[in-house]
This record gives structure tokens, C-alpha cells and sequence, in this order.
């Protein structure tokens, strides 16, 4: 199969790659850019150890092929991060001990700010819903829904604080 | 300085390994990226049983980007084609003649990268001749049962029968006993699905002649003696590094043929070989647990005093025996399903049969078979209390080991070392309102709503273990630790055990905090790495905090006896004047003047006494002299819809008792996991052969993890009696709550259905299972 052209902006850095157009976002992603923060838990679309912020929107790039997302913008784990400050949620994971062996942990934690990004103050029954697309063996999903609310917390004080800071 | 002060034990210390994996930084097998870097994909079997009549790798070949297609009849001539199980078994690496179960490597396809070498697994061309499959144990027992292991002397389906406990005695008191009850409970294939799948990337460096196998291993150590063995290699020439690992549960314990092929292949091209696993050869052909077909009895007096069991099995291990138990211990520890109750005698006969599917018997987040033990235990106890119409709480109350009988010698030979199941048991029903929780069922019951309680008081058995008894292919099952403090007072501690999850950076760290006053964040653990670590066993089993915890707080021990030695000559006192409190070295009578580690360990490089070896450093082997008993009390309400037949869980309430708690936070972490896992195989989980041996499980869509929609919100609590034998007191916890949960969750089901005539249903309970019995009951919606 001949390579297409893509160019696609990874946590906010632009890469134009020439790529199989049967190379799944996944691969893309771990093995051209080598972010292996994305991981890969299965082959049905099932375990969302794999996803990743597709124009803001959750999916398993697992199931995407790195050509659909040409012209688009993805955020993965390594990108959650800004400026030195981890993400509400990558402290709300690792104050409520969220993860144990943390293979499905990125992959969670971008369904969480897709979450939130939405709904800035999700019920547990919400919670469990939003992050039912992803398996998690450890943990029993306890912590993983604190976790959560930790970073809901987070995110409306610091939304309040900002507003009111204005 | 209190213990807060360094994070040493008992204080909740948020995990050292955290910042890596939530900024996706943690280096898994499959983040492995070396140059040159060849990856390896396996040709499978379709059929359960058949001759291979032919293999064809020529179109494969000839593929773009295809460098080597390796067979069974190749690895033959390198003596490859087999190797030996950690059961002392033996495993195909690559069949030469024939396939034993559905999806067995069958050829191995190396390409430069994964799409290359998927492409040309479909390309190998296999003519196979089907043989009859044998897919349960009693067919494989039958005379005229095909062979599924004609390389044996052995000319039959059976592999080993064992036996525990005193038959004799145990037959005279069901002979004279007022009351006998009797079960068969199936308990199903299943599989520990680790988010992770196996893989390996092996390369062999010409230059140093040098085998590093980066590999999904729980027990590195013990794998790279079995990999020098198998290959002949110098055991200081392989290198086996465990990098951080997604989940274990047991499944990353065995040796596949895929890190055997993969290690063959860089031998023979001289790269970097990788080779991961999708979920669908993980889910079909890794190893599985369960598959025991048990026949129990209990034997009672008429007011419910349990006198004695008596236990049959039946146990599918699949086409090899390649589960990894004590080398004595073919039923691992299943002997100890006396559980929590004291009785007079009992007998275990278990007899291990081939069939055709893949190997069978390594644990489920589990000590060797303790959740088949305290899943029969648990269930006839119940099954007893319904007979005598007596309450499933007040049974148990009756039969407990006392806490004063402790250590107390079990009818199987066990020697428990330590408990008080009354005092678990007694929080639990408080903490959950048992009594209300009843007076509410029978009003419920009244409306033809159906609500179930349900209780297990388990015993567990970690901590393999003492040398006398317990080895692995005859390497005993010790496990170690290696501290260095260095001059400013940092230190590293490397363990023999390894992670998958449960946290050793941190509670490592906090036993060494604890033991030497240094706070934790100056404290390193490194573990996985061959070269580096000191040899142990590995972590599975809830082994880690038992052996090589103990290892860590005997070896910190040993550090801090040779600064009191530094600290008296500091002090210009004799090291008899000096006392170790509040975590520093003080003068007794005189505590200001003192010395911490860190002034000590300074001193170690710069300042030591004439005639004291300088540096501060120690390790230690430890052989446990006993095993640990964790145990607990569960609790749970489940909600019967009887226009679905879902069971729903109210509440579920786990009183554990592990010993000394290490860290809190990590120990309910781990309850919470394990508690997942035991609701997973009570209620979704099962494996499942059509009649042609094909698997039907063998992706996520049909084999049922839990989501976080149909996992509750687990309540925990906890008791506290130490382990007299561990230097810190501690049992072990990752594992209780699997074997725990599943029998509260089934007696919970058919303390709902109790009323109906119903008496035991087999796990998985799922929907389908109790709506058909809501149907032959007449009670459905
Ligand atoms: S890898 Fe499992 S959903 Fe993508
Ligand atoms: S932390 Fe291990 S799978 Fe979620």
C-alpha cells in the first residue's frame, strides 16, 4: 500500500509523516512519535488503554487509522502536563491512589478530562458511566472515581479562584 | 521524630512510582525500542487436536519485510522443540507433529515490524489432520479417552494423584457422624487478564555474548535459571530485566514458548527480537486457572459442630502441566480448605489430568489453589448451616479456631501461626447492621422481593515459603534484600521480589524509613534487574511483605547493629550504652546526645573505628520458618431482579486482617483490586469450549471484565493481629480478598434463593444462570 501524507498536531507540536494507510493511530503514536505513554490492552476496541484526545473528543486509537486524524489535533498523556504543574487529574490519580500497575492509567485518566472538560461536577454514578469504556484490573475503580472528584474539586476551585481573580 | 516524620510504617505515603506512569513514562516491554529491532508474530493452531501434516513457510518468505519463518522441526535440531514447565512437566515449544489445544504456537514469523510479520502469519501455509479433542477431565479419564500426551512413558490421561490429611480417621468420623452433607462445585477456567499482555524483547549482543531478555516476568530470577538451563547459555551471560509490569495476577509466572522463540531467533539473527502478544492469544492461549471439578463433604453433629471434610478432585490442567506451585505441592495449597474451623480430621485426594487445552493451574490472584480451598470450605459451611436450619453467622461463631488455640495445628498439617476469626466476624456483622439486615430480608421476603446476605470468614495462606518444604524446581523459596546507605545518608535497597503494581517502591522504602530513621524520600527500591538484584523468587502468591519483606527488615537490622558500633565510637561510650529510639542512636539515660543514620553513615566512609570494616551496607536471604495466615470476615446484600435475574450488590462490607499494616493506603488499594477480581470470577468470568475444543472467550467482548458500572463501592475495614514470626509482624494482602469475595458472593445469591430450595449454584452466577432458576422456581418476572 502506497504511504499518504498526514500532518497531525500532537500535544500542540505539528508532524508531518508519510504512513500506511492501515497504521492505526496507536502505532502512530508509539511507534513514529514514540510516545508510549498510550498503551494497548486489546484487539475489540474494548479496554481504552489506548485513549487519547481526538479535537477535544475522547476515542480508543486503537480504532482510528493515523490518516483519519490528518489536519486534526491529539492530546495524549504526555501531553496533560503544562508547564511543569501536573493536570487536576494527574494529581487527583496519584493523591487518591488511582493506579496500581498503571498500564490503563493514561488511557483513563484522558477519559476523565474529557469528563470533566464536560461536566465540571460529575456524580459518582456519572463518573462510573464516563469511564466504563475503560478496564482497569488493579485498582477496583474506588480510588479511580476519587480520583476524579479530586480533580473536579481541583478544577472548579481553581475556576472560581481565576474568575474571581479577573 | 514520630513515624510520620520519615514515612515509615503505618503511615499512608503516596507512591514513589506515581510521577512516572501518570506522565505515561513508565517503560513497559512493548516501549521498548532498540535499533535494528526485528518483531516476531506466531502462527496458531485452529483445531483443538491434530496431527501437522505439513508446513509450508515458502509464500511467507517471500513476503516484503519477512526474514524468517521458525518451526517446531527447526528448534528441534537446537534441542528447542520442548521445554521443561516449572511443574516439572514438559511444554512444546513449537509442535513438531502435533497440536494439544486451540491457538498453540504452531510457527513463528519474524518481519521488521508488526504489520509485516501479522501479514505473513496469515501467509504460512499448515495442513492439519484433526484428531479428537478431550475437553473434560472424567472423558480424558476413560480407557478408551485419546492420548493427549503420547511423549509420556505414562500411557494415560492421568498425571499425579496427591493426598492430605487422615483418611482413615476422617472415614471413621463421616461413619459415625449424626449429620453428612454433600456437594459437587465446579469451579471454572478463567484468566487473569492483565491489562497487559506478555511479550519480550530479547537480543543477543554478539560482541559481550551477552542474552538480555527485557520480559513481562514476576519472578526474573527464576526464569533466567530456567532459561540457562533450557539454552545451555552461563547463567552470568542472560540478563532478564523486568521493567515495570502491567498487572501480573499470576499470569506473567510461567515461562511461554513465545519468550523461547523470541530468545532463539536474536541467537540466531543476532537482533533485537520483540515479541508482544495481542489480547487474543493472551486471552486463548496463556496459561489459565481453576478448572476444578471438587466433590465435598462435611460431617457434624445434629447442633452443628463441624467433625470432619472429606474432599475429591478432579483438576484440568490442559495439555501440560505448566502451572508453577512448590514442587510438593502439585494441588498447591488446597489442603488448607479446613479454612477457619476446627475439626477432628479431614482427607484431600486431587488427581491432575491432561486434556486438550492449554496448560492449566497457575493462579488467579491467588496462593496456589487457596481460592478453590476457601471456595469449598465457605460453601459447605453455609450449606451445613441451611441443612440444620441454623444461621450461616452463628455456625461459623461455632466452629472457629479460637484465638487461644493459636499456633494452631490444622487437621491437614498446616500450622497457622496467628488469628482471632471471632473478633473479624463480630466487626463485620456490627459494622453492616447484621440483625437489621435480616429482620429487613424477611420482610422483603414477605413481599416476594428476593435479598440475599451473604458471609465468608476465610483463612488464607501466604508467604511461600520455608525451605523445608516449599522449592520451585528444587530453588527454595527464600527471597532477599541488599540495602546500601550511602555516605550522605541516602540509600538503595534492591529486592528479589517484583512489582506488578503493588507498590514495592514505596513500602520497601517505608520498612527501610521505619528501620533506620531515614525518611523515605532519600530511600530507593530497584528490583527486575537480574544483573543488579540479589536472586529471589519473584512476587506472586502475596510473597512479597512475608519474604522479602522480612528480608529488608532483617537486613536493615543488620545495618543498624553495625552503626551502633559507629554511633558509640562517635559517642566515646560503649555500644552497650546506647539505645536505638525515636530513630536515632541515644546515650541511655542521657537521650540528647545522639547520633542519626545519617550522621552514622557519614561517619561509615570517613570517621569508622579502628578495625570496623568501612562502609554501610547489608543484605539478607531469608527462609521464613512458617507461612503467614491472613484471614477476614466478609459481608455483602445482594438485590435479586427477578424479571432479569441480575444479581445487583447492595453492599459489600471486608474486614481484613493482614498483620502489621505497611501502608495503609496501599493495602486498601489492594483489597479494593482483589475484591474486583473475586466479584469477576463469582459473577462474569468463565472460559469457554465449544464441543470442538475452539475457544469461545478469547477476546474482551465475550470474555467479561468488570467495568466500573458493575463494581460497587467496596467498603473496607480491618482488625490487627500480627504475625508472631515476621520481624515486622506482617502477613501479606494482595490476594485475600479474590479468594474471599467470590464464596460471600454466591452464599449471598443462594441466601436469597434459600427460601426456593435452592442450595448452591457453581460460579460464574450470571443472569442467565439465575433467571433460568427463577423460571424452574416459578418465581420469575
Ligand atoms: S487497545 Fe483496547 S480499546 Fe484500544
Ligand atoms: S492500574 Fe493496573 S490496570 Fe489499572
Amino acid at each position: 500500500m502506497e504511504p499518504l501524507p498526514i500532518q497531525v498536531t500532537v500535544n500542540g507540536r505539528t508532524y508531518s509523516a508519510e504512513v500506511e494507510p492501515r497504521l492505526l493511530l496507536v502505532h502512530f503514536l508509539r511507534e513514529v512519535l514514540n510516545l508510549t505513554g498510550t498503551h494497548i490492552g486489546c484487539d475489540t476496541t474494548s479496554c481504552g488503554a489506548c485513549t487519547v484526545l481526538w479535537n477535544g473528543r475522547p476515542v480508543k486509537s486503537c480504532t482510528v487509522l493515523a490518516v483519519q486524524v490528518d489536519g486534526g489535533e491529539i492530546l495524549t498523556v504526555e501531553g496533560l502536563e503544562g508547564e511543569g504543574q501536573l493536570h487536576p487529574v494527574q494529581e487527583g490519580f496519584w493523591e487518591e491512589h488511582g493506579l496500581q500497575c498503571g498500564f490503563c492509567t493514561p488511557g483513563m485518566m484522558m477519559t476523565a478530562v474529557a469528563l470533566l472538560n464536560e461536566n465540571p461536577d460529575p456524580t459518582e454514578e456519572e463518573i462510573r458511566k464516563a469511564i466504563s469504556g475503560n478496564l482497569c484490573r488493579c485498582t477496583g475503580y474506588v480510588n479511580i472515581v476519587k480520583a476524579i472528584q479530586y480533580a473536579a474539586r481541583k478544577m472548579r476551585e481553581g475556576m472560581s479562584v481565576h474568575a474571581g481573580g479577573v | 521524630m514520630a513515624a510520620r516524620a520519615v514515612h515509615g510504617i503505618g503511615v499512608p505515603v503516596k507512591r514513589k512510582e506515581d510521577p512516572r506512569f501518570i506522565r505515561g513514562k513508565g517503560t513497559y516491554v512493548d516501549d521498548i525500542k532498540l535499533p535494528g529491532m526485528l518483531v516476531m508474530d506466531i502462527v496458531r493452531s485452529p483445531y483443538a487436536h491434530a496431527r501437522i501434516k505439513r508446513i509450508d513457510v515458502s509464500k511467507a518468505l517471500a513476503m516484503p519485510g519477512v526474514i524468517d519463518v521458525i518451526t517446531g522441526e527447526e528448534l528441534a535440531k537446537a534441542n528447542l522443540a520442548w521445554m521443561p514447565t516449572l511443574m516439572g512437566d514438559r511444554q512444546m515449544v513449537l509442535p513438531t507433529d502435533r497440536v494439544v489445544y486451540y491457538a498453540q504456537e504452531v510457527a513463528a514469523v519474524i518481519a521488521t515490524d508488526r504489520y509485516r510479520a501479522a501479514d505473513a502469519v496469515l501467509a504460512v501455509e499448515v495442513e492439519y489432520e484433526p484428531l479428537p479433542p478431550v475437553l473434560n477431565p472424567f472423558d480424558a479419564l476413560k480407557p478408551d479417552a485419546p492420548l493427549v500426551r503420547p511423549d509420556r512413558e505414562q500411557k494415560s490421561n492421568h498425571i499425579w494423584h496427591w493426598e492430605a490429611g487422615d483418611k482413615e480417621k476422617t472415614d471413621r468420623i463421616f461413619h459415625e457422624a449424626e449429620v453428612v452433607v454433600a456437594q459437587d462445585l465446579y469451579i471454572p477456567r478463567i484468566h487473569v487478564a492483565s491489562i497487559e499482555t506478555c511479550g519480550c524483547v530479547a537480543n543477543y549482543d554478539p560482541v559481550t555474548d551477552k542474552l538480555t531478555i527485557w520480559m513481562t516476568s514476576q519472578a526474573p530470577h527464576a526464569h533466567r535459571t530456567v532459561f540457562s538451563l533450557v539454552t545451555g547459555i552461563p547463567e552470568h551471560k542472560i540478563r532478564i530485566i523486568s521493567p515495570d509490569i502491567g498487572g501480573g495476577f499470576g499470569g506473567k509466572v510461567p515461562v511461554y514458548p513465545g519468550y523461547v522463540i523470541a530468545t532463539y531467533a536474536t541467537l540466531k539473527h543476532k537482533k533485537p527480537i520483540k515479541w508482544i502478544e495481542d489480547r487474543s492469544e493472551n486471552l486463548q492461549a496463556d496459561s489459565f486457572a481453576r478448572d476444578y471439578h471438587i466433590h465435598a463433604e462435611l460431617a457434624a453433629t445434629r447442633d452443628g459442630k463441624i467433625r470432619g471434610l472429606r474432599v475429591r478432585v478432579v483438576a484440568d490442567h490442559g495439555a501440560f502441566d505448566a502451572a508453577a506451585n512448590p514442587s510438593r505441592f502439585p494441588a498447591g495449597l488446597f489442603s488448607v480448605c479446613t479454612g477457619s474451623y476446627d475439626m477432628q480430621a479431614a482427607h484431600i485426594q486431587v488427581d491432575g489430568v491432561y486434556t486438550t487445552k492449554p496448560p492449566g493451574g497457575v493462579a488467579y490472584r491467588c496462593s496456589f489453589r487457596v481460592t478453590e480451598a476457601v471456595h469449598t470450605i465457605e460453601r459447605m459451611v453455609d450449606i451445613l448451616a441451611d441443612e440444620l436450619g441454623m444461621d450461616p453467622a452463628e455456625i461459623r461463631f461455632k466452629n472457629f479456631v479460637q484465638p487461644h488455640q493459636f499456633p494452631y495445628k490444622s487437621p491437614t498439617g498446616w500450622e497457622y501461626d496467628s488469628g482471632n476469626y471471632p473478633a473479624a466476624l463480630q466487626k463485620a456483622l456490627e459494622t453492616i447492621g447484621y440483625q437489621e439486615l435480616r429482620r429487613e430480608q424477611a420482610e422483603r421476603r414477605a413481599r416476594g422481593e428476593l435479598m440475599g446476605i451473604g458471609i465468608s470468614t476465610f483463612t488464607e495462606i501466604v508467604g511461600a515459603g520455608p525451605s523445608h518444604t516449599f522449592d520451585i524446581l528444587g530453588i527454595k523459596m527464600f527471597d532477599s534484600a541488599e540495602i546500601r546507605v550511602h555516605p550522605t545518608g541516602a540509600v538503595i535497597v534492591r529486592i528479589g521480589v517484583q512489582t506488578q503494581g503493588q507498590g514495592h517502591e514505596t513500602t520497601f522504602a517505608q520498612i527501610v524509613a521505619e528501620e533506620l530513621g531515614i525518611p523515605v524520600e532519600y530511600i530507593t527500591v530497584e528490583h527486575g534487574d537480574t544483573d543488579t538484584a540479589p536472586y529471589g523468587l519473584g512476587t506472586y502468591a502475596s510473597r512479597s511483605t512475608p519474604t522479602a519483606g522480612a528480608a529488608t527488615a532483617v537486613a536493615a537490622r543488620k545495618i543498624r547493629e553495625k552503626a551502633r558500633l559507629i554511633a558509640a565510637h562517635l559517642l566515646e561510650v560503649s555500644p552497650d550504652d546506647l539505645e536505638w529510639k525515636d530513630y536515632a542512636f541515644r546515650v541511655k539515660g542521657a537521650p540528647d546526645r545522639h547520633k542519626t543514620m545519617q550522621e552514622i553513615a557519614f561517619a561509615a566512609y570517613t570517621n569508622f573505628p579502628l578495625g570496623l570494616e568501612p562502609g554501610l551496607e547489608a543484605e539478607c536471604y531469608y527462609d521464613p520458618p512458617n507461612l503467614t495466615f491472613p484471614f477476614g470476615a466478609y459481608v455483602c446484600v445482594v438485590d435479586i431482579d427477578r424479571g432479569t435475574g441480575q444479581v445487583k450488590i447492595r453492599e459489600f462490607l471486608a474486614v481484613d486482617d493482614c498483620g502489621t499494616i505497611i501502608n495503609p493506603m496501599i493495602v486498601e488499594g489492594q483489597i479494593h483490586g482483589g475484591l474486583t477480581m473475586g466479584m469477576a470470577a463469582a459473577l462474569l468470568e468463565e472460559i469457554v469450549y465449544d464441543e470442538n475444543g475452539t475457544m469461545l472467550t478469547g477476546t474482551f467482548m465475550d470474555y467479561l471484565l468488570p467495568t466500573a458500572v458493575e463494581t460497587p463501592h467496596w467498603k473496607t475495614a480491618k482488625t490487627i493481629t500480627p504475625s508472631p514470626h515476621h520481624p515486622l509482624g506482617a502477613k501479606g494482602v494482595g490476594e485475600s480478598p479474590t479468594i474471599g469475595a467470590p464464596p460471600a458472593l454466591v452464599n449471598a445469591v443462594v441466601d436469597a434463593l434459600s427460601h426456593l430450595g435452592v442450595r448452591h449454584i457453581d460460579i460464574p452466577i450470571t443472569p442467565a444462570k439465575v433467571y433460568r432458576i427463577l423460571q424452574e422456581k416459578g418465581v420469575a418476572e
